[in-house]
């Protein structure tokens, strides 16, 4: 099996994503069913490098063109949990720097 | 045309009436409420969102002089709109509201239409029933034991029931087109760029494409062309004006077309074999020419996209942390409250594919996985580019099986997956795809078919599909402008 429990506690820590002790053998068996399956790449033959990772039709990169549409601060936090004035609230992430 | 009756029409039908002054925008966007669509709603579970004020509101401001006016329309609940919340069919965005509209919801509105509310979906669109939904399945209105695909299967649903004429959904790796399938409906995926993704919660950004529903082809076309085209606030987005699909009843004669019949000699249903069959005899009574070809099995297709859908999914969903939208798991550490919130906040399917995209991006593994699907997409898109030397455009199932039963696949991840086989790989290629609806077969279930063609063909797939609505069964098709609704419970 490609994944066991603990590869799979590493990686729900890597993606910020909160599993339950009691679901991580099950988790482990259908990432490990999953990554067998996508060995079939190694059938084909392919060029190393020769990678798309943006859609294949040819649509280039630009900058950006803003048109004068924008948010005002209050509608973009008015959807957050916790915000005020304009700000959004999350718990202190520095100590206290001068007790 | 009475209002009671225009839950029935196609959309230019009622377009038609309201430029006419025959009809008024509210009547239509009611008659689907009001009407039988009550009581079907209840069964099928289409609608996530629809409140009446909105739905008056909207209508009351619709031009009444376009070419989409008083058309009601349903969209994906991964759409933004200001007037009704946006939840991607999650928990974690329950109530949301977004504070603007998706370009494509724009463009809608200033087309006339009508938006009367968000359409069910399997959560962030990851799933293949709908069955993912934080908030209830939706059910297939031909069969209610079944799922009506996913995972836009509340908008496929919506039209094929009789809800709205056309719906909008998004399609990932076969979203709109398997569910088009499996509902009996029309079901477009435009080439990647042609409609905006501004304002569509994005999932797979190289792949995902806003596409249409509607159970007549013009219809499609109409949808279409309203919305197609370069949107500033879309960098992906394809520029130049979107390809004329004004002559979708200008016939095949003379295309050539690619049948890949290798890829259903085994592991496809007999229902959808015969379709298939039906389909090319059609369009070459139309006049057009079946190539035979042999073409790359789908099975490559999965697995490279499984891995590229999962990484970019990994990436976009990393934006919700219960700090800028929807809920928050209360906790004294960052940390915490960013894993809390995620981990209740995401529903199975979804949590599977973030750990699966973040794995195959990790240090370690990032070459043999990710690098090696990057690569096996070059591979097949250039399969792709080949086989349309073969013709203009080609024909194969839209899946392998009729629908299937609720429940039954919802425990086997890698099962649902492979119900994508035959869709995913036009969005590792960024080409349009058209599932068109081929009746019932002999059970009463939908079976469709799929049309793919190169990059801005969907000129081609329409005039394709409009061959076979035309002639794929004539005693079926009695006429092709006056096709009912599926009406759920009739069976």
């Amino acid at each position: 099996m490609a994944i066991d429990r603990f590869e799979a506690a590493r990686i729900a820590a890597l993606a910020k994503l909160e599993i339950a002790e009691g679901e991580l053998d099950a988790v482990a068996v259908q990432l490990s069913a999953v990554l067998e399956f996508v060995a079939a790449l190694d059938e084909l033959d392919l060029k190393v490098g020769d990678a798309t990772v943006l859609a294949p039709t040819g649509v280039p990169l630009r900058s950006d063109e803003p048109d004068g549409r924008t948010l005002e601060p209050g509608q973009a936090t008015s959807g957050a949990p916790e915000a005020e004035d304009g700000f959004f609230l999350v718990p202190a992430v520095v100590e206290n720097l001068e007790p | 045309m009475t209002a009671i009756a225009a839950w029935k029409q196609s959309a230019r039908e009622i377009a038609s009436a309201v430029r006419a002054g025959r009809l008024e925008p509210g009547e239509a966007a009611a008659a689907g409420f009001d009407g039988p669509g009550a009581r079907w709603e209840h069964d099928v579970h289409a609608v996530l969102a629809s409140e009446r004020s909105a739905r008056e509101a909207a209508a009351a401001s619709a031009p009444r002089d376009r070419a989409l006016s008083g058309v009601p329309a349903l969209v994906k609940d991964n759409l933004c709109t200001v007037d009704h919340p946006t939840t991607c069919g999650s928990r974690i965005l329950e109530g949301w509201r977004s504070p603007y509209d998706a370009t494509v919801v724009r463009r809608l509105r200033a087309a006339g239409a009508v938006l009367v509310g968000k359409g069910n979906m399997d959560e962030f669109a990851m799933g293949s029933s709908t069955e993912f939904s934080a908030y209830g399945p939706t059910r297939n209105p031909h069969d209610l034991t079944r799922v009506p695909g996913g995972s836009s299967g509340g908008p496929a649903a919506a039209v094929a029931y009789g809800l709205v004429p056309i719906s909008l959904g998004s399609d990932t790796g076969g979203s709109v087109r398997q569910p088009a399938a499996f509902c009996g409906v029309y079901g477009l995926k435009p080439t990647y760029g042609r409609l905006s993704r501004y304002g569509l919660v994005a999932f797979g950004s190289s792949l995902d494409q806003v596409g249409v529903f509607a159970r007549h082809v013009g219809d499609v076309a109409a949808v279409y062309e309203a919305l197609a085209g370069p949107d500033p606030f879309d960098a992906s987005s394809r520029p130049g004006a979107a390809p004329d699909v004004g002559g979708w009843t200008a016939g095949v004669r003379g295309l050539r077309f690619g049948w890949p019949e290798n890829l259903w000699r085994e592991g496809v249903e007999p229902a959808i074999v015969a379709a298939l069959e039906r389909a090319a005899a059609a369009l070459e009574r139309a006049g057009a020419v079946r190539v035979p070809f042999e073409f790359l099995p789908g099975r490559y297709a999965v697995a490279a996209y499984y891995l590229l859908a999962t990484a970019e999914a990994s990436s976009n969903l990393a934006r919700f942390d219960g700090v800028r939208y929807g809920m928050r798991h209360r906790a004294t550490d960052l940390g915490e409250l960013y894993a809390g919130t995620r981990g209740r906040g995401f529903g199975p399917e979804v949590r599977r594919r973030i750990l699966l995209g973040t794995y195959a991006l990790s240090s370690g593994y990032h070459d043999q996985y990710y690098g090696k699907a990057t690569a096996a997409r070059t591979r097949i898109a250039a399969e792709y580019q080949a086989a349309f030397e073969h013709g203009g455009f080609m024909l194969m199932p839209a899946t392998p099986t009729l629908p299937f039963l609720l429940g039954e696949k919802v425990g086997d991840p890698l099962a649902m997956y492979l119900s994508d086989v035959f869709t995913l790989g036009a969005n590792l290629a960024g080409i349009p795809g058209l599932s068109v609806p081929m009746g019932l077969e002999p059970g009463g279930l939908p079976v469709g078919v799929q049309l793919l063609g190169p990059a801005d063909s969907e000129p081609v797939l329409l005039r394709a599909a409009r061959a076979i609505e035309m002639e794929g069964d004539p005693a079926r098709i009695a006429s092709a402008e006056e096709k009912e609704p599926a009406w759920p419970g009739s069976r």
